[in-house]
């Protein structure tokens, strides 16, 4: 658009700018600097599959801005430092009791500032959401075979998100310095010691000297709040950029092939159901950081290295190590003056090292065993891929149970049971229920592949009648109210959306009679030009 | 072919976009719908219905949000914070996702897939460019190269020291110390010195060596738990350890072998200190024992002695570190000592 004559008339000022009015206008501007038109206009069609299963990931993507936005106003108030303060605070019970600076302002944040125990325990709350959302959406990912090429990448970046996101998770709930997190903090140093020739060293180095030191709040504090968040926020770039290169897989369905992505455009249908689900899970986080009562510190009383209470658990995404290590027999080694202490090396770091490498290598693992290299980008349904379903189930089987021997003292202590005997069962069950697990998962799918009802269909009843002759005969049940609504043939995103055709065009290009205002440039050529307008909803 | 306004057209005027592919630019009509598409019909199916729903929530939300202000001007508690924050931010997320869902174009629509990958010629010119040009800067300058990795090789290990290093001082003897010395006398959390008459037959509590008993560090290495056992007479826990137990006074490490929580339950009938964290138990009488749980090693036993006037004190430190197990430490499964 010519813009060094000067538009005289509002007319005039309306045709130079274009049938898109302003906007144009901004377009035009932005697009001389940076030239997004195209990448713009291709970005705001992108499509989004309509399937519930991909929210899972999208509640893991909020959590993390729930965790960014609490976190920052919690760093305003909390202060990270070992320093022993006696507290005279607004929480009256705890009065005079000597703490470290970062438990008395733990306690205040929590009470003497406006929301701010609101803000804490949706921080708490986020964070198990978070890990929890990502366990999820990795078992939709992997049930569904999406990590298949081409986005092996993806699947790593993914796993990294995991083991980052329960790091930062652990060292968040450790700076508090309350006596559940400094229990925490001193086992962490004991795994830390476990590792053979470096190991001391390593736990030395971390926490500046023997434990508890001086020093270690003050740099779980840092790495909690800016350099493991930095790089989590990297990699969720990282994540979705490789989304939106690679394109999202689907399921199978009504012209659904390997060469589309059916579903909702990105504007403005899924920004606007997205956007909705931000909130949705921004209020049900609110709620239940009000109402559902997380890590009330001011009960447990502050760190000291000689106390500790009965009973305790980590947090969800700890509690399977917890549980491993429970579980383990005291196998010590010792001799040629050195000591191995297996029986907390294998459960805290070799075993929680091999269940992320074993997710880590799955997609190679399994192109190994299928020699399968194709491109897929529409989606397995688990019922199809028995073997990996299997292998699925079984993991999570084993997790499971690990997590649950987290609480073998208070499962003995519920059930009036022998602790021993609560130990045993869990040591077996381990291996058991896996097996277990994985075969019964294995029989179901092939159970349901005799099934085969299509994706995207609703399932139809089906109604099963004996006749006179006694044969029984089945009848596929009409359909209900709504299922005749039948799903549409895709159709490409219509960048353009025809209202009405003029009546008549006059020579000049001016429309004559037509109706709107924001098309009257468009049609200059004679004749056919289409009245315009941007999507009417 | 364009017109006054600059705008590409196709032969019957609407706007078309141009596809630069090399040296061809192939107009391609972009995607045009009518406006009574079915595609573009809102998805409910009594979409009256579906906007009454959607404006309800709204407000819904904006009562919510508005009543979140006026709960924090209140300084309201915190339920009432939760409950008006969530149910606006619910209210106002349901209302704008059944929007999407229902009021807006049903579709679906579809985008075409394309193969990510680039013609083989590029991938030559890219695997070409790596390997000639290395070729030009590597193999007739190895000896440039040489130098140059080895200034990065010294650098990394170099900048290991203030990356590494710098974090704290050397293991050496840390793990293997406390503060307990010959003669040193037992206090309470307090600091007041234990009196063989202040604990009974069956009593229990947490001793420090005078002076670290609040001490950081030394609440943490230090941390002894004193039993005092029904007995008459040295309590003997194990060969060796014949003068150990004056009167029935026994003393262990409070930190448990496994990984250092304190061992801070006692069954007082069967006489096992039971560590809360991962439920190891260890044997009083027969010298800390493990019987049950994770813990690899008994407990070490602080030898006592009872001074004139009647208190408790140290004959020595401990014979072996204290806590859990690590690669340098030096000493048998049985009890602990230095093999």
């Amino acid at each position: 658009m010519n813009n060094l004559v000067k538009p005289r008339t509002a007319r005039e000022a309306r045709a130079a700018r274009g049938p898109y009015g302003r906007i144009q206008q901004v377009v035009d501007e932005i697009d001389d600097r940076l030239g997004i038109a195209k990448g713009g206009r291709v970005l705001l069609g992108k499509i989004f599959p309509d399937h519930w299963s991909f929210m899972l990931g999208e509640i893991a993507l909020y959590s993390f801005i729930i965790l960014v936005a609490t976190g920052v106003f919690l760093t305003l108030y909390f202060v990270p430092s070992q320093a022993t303060v006696v507290y005279h605070g607004v929480y009256k019970p705890l009065d005079g009791v000597r703490m470290s600076e970062a438990y008395a302002s733990s306690i205040d944040l929590s009470f003497a500032v406006r929301a701010g125990l609101l803000m804490r325990q949706m921080h708490h709350w986020a964070a198990d959401i978070f890990v929890g959302a990502i366990v999820v959406h990795m078992a939709r990912i992997f049930f569904t075979g999406a990590f298949r090429k081409p986005r092996e990448l993806n699947w790593t970046i993914g796993v990294m998100l995991l083991i980052l996101a329960i790091f930062n998770g652990f060292l968040g709930y450790s700076l508090p310095d309350d006596l559940i997190s400094g229990t925490g903090i001193r086992i962490a140093y004991s795994i830390l010691l476990s590792i053979p020739f470096v190991g001391s060293y390593l736990a030395v180095w971390l926490f500046g000297g023997n434990f508890p030191g001086h020093i270690i709040i003050e740099r779980f504090y840092i790495l909690h709040v800016l350099i493991l968040p930095l790089i989590i926020g990297a990699l969720i770039g990282a994540h979705l950029t490789l989304l939106v290169r690679q394109k999202h897989t689907q399921f199978p369905g009504k012209g659904r092939t390997e060469h589309n992505v059916v579903g909702s455009p990105l504007y403005p249908t899924f920004m606007a159901k997205t956007t909705g689900f931000l909130l949705m899970v921004s209020g049900v986080v609110g709620l239940l950081g009000g109402l559902a009562q997380i890590n009330p510190i001011w009960q447990f009383g502050p760190y000291q290295a000689d106390k500790i209470s009965y009973a305790v658990q980590p947090d969800m995404y700890m509690g399977w190590l917890d549980g491993a290590l429970r579980i383990m027999p005291s196998w010590e080694w010792a001799g040629w003056g050195h000591t191995v202490p297996w029986e907390v090396f294998l459960p805290a770091v070799i075993f929680p090292g091999l269940i992320f490498n074993l997710c880590l290598v799955w997609p190679a693992f399994e192109r190994l065993f299928t020699r399968d290299n194709k491109f897929h980008q529409l989606l397995d349904r688990p019922r199809d891929r028995p073997k990996r379903t299997a292998a699925g189930a079984a993991m999570l089987g084993l997790i499971f149970m690990i997590f649950a021997a987290s609480s073998t003292d208070v499962l003995a202590n519920f059930f009036h049971l022998s602790l021993n005997a609560v130990l045993w069962f869990f040591r077996i069950a381990v291996v058991v229920v896996p097996i277990i697990v994985g075969w019964v998962a294995w029989r179901i799918c092939l159970e349901m592949q005799g099934g085969g009802a299509a994706i995207g269909r609703r399932k139809r009843a089906m109604v099963i009648s004996r006749t006179a002759e006694g044969e029984y005969v089945g009848v596929t049940a009409e359909p209900r109210p709504g299922d005749e609504h039948e799903e549409l043939e895709p159709v490409p995103v219509p960048e353009r959306i025809e209202v009405e055709r003029p009546e008549r065009v006059g020579a000049t290009g001016e429309r004559v009679g037509a109706a709107a205002v924001g098309a009257a440039a468009v049609g200059a050529e004679g004749g056919d030009g289409g009245g315009v307008r941007r999507v009417p909803r | 072919m364009t017109d006054v306004d600059g705008m590409p057209r196709a032969g019957d005027g609407s706007p078309v976009m141009i596809e630069h592919d090399g040296e061809h630019r192939t107009p391609v009509a972009l995607p045009v719908a009518r406006f009574d598409d079915p595609h573009l019909e809102p998805a409910a199916r009594h979409p009256r219905r579906a906007e009454l729903i959607v404006a309800f929530f709204l407000l819904v939300g904006i009562a919510g949000v508005a009543a979140f202000g006026g709960a924090y001007v209140e300084n309201a508690s915190t339920q009432a914070l939760a409950v008006t924050f969530g149910v606006g931010l619910f209210g106002l997320g349901f209302g704008l996702t059944a929007w999407g869902k229902y009021l807006m174009p049903r579709g679906p629509f579809e985008e075409a897939r394309h193969e990510l990958r680039t013609s083989d010629s590029e991938r030559q010119a890219m695997a070409a460019a790596l390997v000639e040009r290395t070729g030009v800067v590597v193999k007739r300058r190895k000896f440039l190269g040489g130098l140059l990795g080895a200034g990065f090789g010294i650098f990394g290990v170099v900048a290991a020291f203030p990356l590494l290093r710098s974090l704290g001082p050397l293991p050496g003897k840390l793990l293997f110390v406390t503060d307990w010395r010959k003669g040193s006398l037992l206090v309470d959390s307090g600091g007041r010195p234990v009196h063989k008459d202040d604990l009974q037959p069956g009593g229990i509590m947490t001793v420090f060596p005078n002076g670290f008993q609040n001490t950081d560090n030394g609440q943490a290495v230090d941390q002894t738990v004193l039993i005092r056992l029904q007995a008459s007479g040295n309590i003997v826990t194990m060969p060796g350890r014949e003068s150990w137990g004056p009167d029935g006074f026994v003393a262990y490490s409070k930190m448990c072998t496994h990984l250092g929580c304190p061992v801070g339950l006692y069954e007082r009938l069967l006489e096992m200190l039971v560590c809360p964290c991962h439920q190891s138990m260890f044997k009083v009488r027969d010298g800390a024992v493990p019987t049950f749980g994770p813990a690899p090693r008994p407990l070490p036993q602080l030898p006592l002695t009872i001074d004139p006037d009647g208190y408790l004190r140290a004959q020595a430190g401990y014979d072996q570190p204290v806590g859990p197990g690590f690669w340098e430490r030096n000493t048998s499964l049985k009890n602990g000592t230095p093999a």
